[in-house]
């Protein structure tokens, strides 16, 4: 009886034992398959050769200084950083407003406006990035910085509507009825109570908006006025010419912004809703 | 108003028809009242929730909207507070028409079910809410959160978050927070449901005193009938969108008005039965073939059906049975210390529940017993429902 019950105990461990490693063994090789390519790219930015590729023959930041030094790509830099901003903060008050409407009130249209809106997440780059050019080409205007900043400002509306609409969801009317009901206007209301309650989802959206206009390459291409080159743009012509090591320093610049600033957009909501959350809720004896 | 006739084809009960001014006690007539409702209906598309409301409360006063849900207390509720519209009538706070009013300039006190406190403020910031928008200034502000939060036996939890309090106590905060800016009326939606028992009968005792101490009038809304019973100056006993009954505890308790309300508070034994002799004193004949005398305000044709309402505590079982001896077989007993509650068959499809003292032994289940009431112990409702008065 105990030797068939030891049995039955260890078959389940060795299996799980096996499953584990296995589990293991794919995580890492999905791991390296994710993160392979911008290690490449990294590591190689700060090789001494002159190709940009392996194998590495030292250790070198000369590419960085090439970088710096190179006004075309520090003209690019900026701009990409100008246009994103300005992409961010007049999408997330665009999706802010927007989803308080499809949340809160009810109006004849709603059901199609809030799929409209998400319309763009799912037709194809390219296709948008033609349509914005036939139609501005149709009404005979030039293409403009502003053109730029407004398709990427219609490229990222979905997704930032998407975020705040689902934090909106969450928020309770009650709150802003007691708002009202203490003496509050709407407006105040909705400045002292919803808005606060929907920070992550503002910061969130802000960050992902910043990040989809500073990444954008295939619209951008179709949109860019004459002689305007945003970062992916300015790759990509460098590309044509050759892989230089230059690229894969630039790449690496791209990676630290558009990984480091929702990185730290999180982390300081972390530390927000933390420094709220602190001390449990606790019976006080009375 | 286009649903004015679809309105009118309800019967109101006799009860309802007549508004009873001043629902809380004997008004001066002189004084106008802190709240009333005249001929009010409220509609969601074709839906009417409400229809032909009319209600006076008397300053000062605790009155309670009872009912099951759905029947439109709530909307009646937030009709005052200015959260739903009304499609007809008119509502007056203090003689002021208030139906164009915004809800932030009506100056009521709302407490919610889900007590609704500001989850990113503090106690203080929550409950000087309504006093920053009155522009009181800063030290008046604090020096009444510091009163209100005393009043409610929270003194000294300013800094805290509301996730750092206990159900009861949020509560607690949100009653502070909407008596504080002293509204002239306060609101309170099944504040108690979310609670669990022991604190829903402390926190009971604790909404009445407030009350009396600040004098506020208080319009409370709920679906417990002992929440009601026990807090109320008047109860406005409503079933799908109209009155059943406007009356003290006692009245509504003891002489319901409708067969609606003696079932929906107390869960009163209903007998259906004929009256068969109708001089002097009145005998009904039940269903199931006996005949119990009951006293009956005016005389009553013979051969005309009747309910016989009698509440639980007025059965009497054993040997304590005075007059109209039922005998029955006893279904089940609850044993609840002092008394039990008895469910009896006694025949004819009927069963009747009997809240007795336990005097001696507790009757088990299967055994045959006699319960009895007294005439007066009851109350006859017609064919309609409607109480015979």
């Amino acid at each position: 009886m105990t030797g068939i019950g030891r049995m039955k105990a260890s078959r389940p461990n060795k299996e799980g034992k096996w499953a584990w490693r296995l589990t293991g063994f794919v995580t890492l090789c999905v791991y390296i398959f994710m993160f392979a390519p911008i290690a490449a790219t990294v590591i190689l930015s700060f090789n001494a050769s002159m190709f940009g590729g392996f194998p590495m023959t030292g250790f070198s930041l000369q590419w960085y200084g090439k970088l710096m030094a190179n006004e075309a790509v520090l003209a690019a830099f900026r701009t990409s950083l100008w246009i994103a901003l300005v992409t961010a903060v007049a999408t997330t008050a665009i999706g802010v407003v927007t989803s308080f409407a499809l949340v809160r009130f009810d109006f004849p249209g709603k059901q199609m406006l809030s799929t409209l809106v998400i319309l763009p997440a799912l037709v194809p780059e390219t296709i948008l990035g033609v349509g914005l050019l036939v139609l501005i080409k149709a009404v005979d205007q030039p293409r403009t910085l502003l053109l730029l900043v407004l398709g990427h400002i219609l490229l990222a509306v979905p997704y930032v509507v998407l975020i705040t609409q689902a934090r909106m969801v969450g928020i309770r009317r009650v709150y802003e009825e007691a708002a009202l009901s203490l003496g509050a206007s709407r407006f105040s209301s909705f400045r002292e109570i919803t808005l606060p309650l929907l920070i992550p989802a503002v910061v969130a959206g802000a960050l992902l908006a910043f990040t989809i206009s500073f990444d954008n390459t295939s619209a951008s291409l179709f949109w860019r006025p004459a002689g305007v080159e945003t970062m992916p743009t300015q790759i990509l012509s460098m590309l044509k010419i050759s892989i230089s090591p230059e690229i894969n320093a630039l790449g690496t610049v791209m990676i630290l912004v558009t990984v480091g600033i929702p990185l730290i957009g999180g982390l300081i909501m972390q530390s927000l809703t933390r420094l709220k959350r602190r001390g449990e809720p606790k019976e006080e004896a009375r | 108003m286009p649903d004015r006739s679809e309105v009118s084809l309800s019967p109101r009960p006799a009860s309802a028809g007549a508004p009873s001014p001043a629902a809380g006690g004997s008004a001066s007539e002189a004084e106008k009242p802190a709240v009333e409702f005249r001929d009010i209906d409220i509609a969601y598309g074709k839906f009417v929730a409400v229809r032909d409301f009319s209600l006076s409360i008397r300053k000062g006063s605790f009155v309670t909207l009872l009912g099951p849900s759905g029947c439109g207390k709530t909307t009646i509720l937030r009709s005052i507070a200015g959260l739903v519209d009304i499609s007809g009538g008119q509502i007056m706070i203090d003689g002021r028409r208030v139906d164009d009013v915004p809800i932030y300039k009506r100056n009521i006190g709302l407490v919610f079910q889900s007590y609704a406190l500001f989850p990113h403020k503090t106690v203080f910031d929550n409950v000087a809410f309504g006093l920053k928008y009155r522009n009181v200034p800063k030290p008046e502000i604090a020096r009444r959160v510091g009163q209100a939060l005393d009043m409610v036996r929270l003194p000294g939890s300013e800094k805290k978050l509301p996730s750092q309090l206990s159900g009861g106590q949020q509560q607690r905060i949100a009653l502070a927070r909407a008596i504080v800016f002293e509204p002239q009326v306060l609101l309170l939606d099944e504040p108690l449901s979310a609670l669990d028992a022991n604190m829903r009968e402390e926190m009971r005792v604790e909404i009445k005193k407030i009350q009396k101490a600040t004098g506020i009038t208080a319009i409370f809304v709920t679906h417990d009938q002992e929440e009601a019973l026990s807090m109320s100056d008047r109860i406005v006993v409503m079933n799908a969108g109209s009155v059943e009954q406007i009356g003290t505890p006692e009245e509504v308790y003891e002489t319901p008005a409708t067969a609606f309300v003696a079932d929906f508070l107390g869960k009163a034994n209903m007998l259906a039965g004929t009256v068969s002799k109708s001089d002097g004193t009145t005998a009904v004949t039940l269903a199931a073939g006996q005949t119990v005398n009951v006293t009956s305000p005016r005389p009553l044709a013979s051969g005309s059906k009747v309910t016989v309402v009698v509440r639980p505590q007025k059965l009497s079982i054993g040997a304590m049975a005075g007059a109209n001896r039922l005998s029955g077989r006893v279904v089940s007993t609850s044993y609840l210390g002092g008394s039990a509650i008895y469910e009896i068959d006694i025949g004819g499809k009927t069963n009747v529940r009997a809240n007795a003292p336990i005097n001696g032994h507790v009757v088990r289940e299967g055994e045959t017993i006699e319960v009895g009431f007294d005439p007066g112990g009851c109350v006859l409702l017609d064919e309609s429902g409607q109480r015979i008065s």
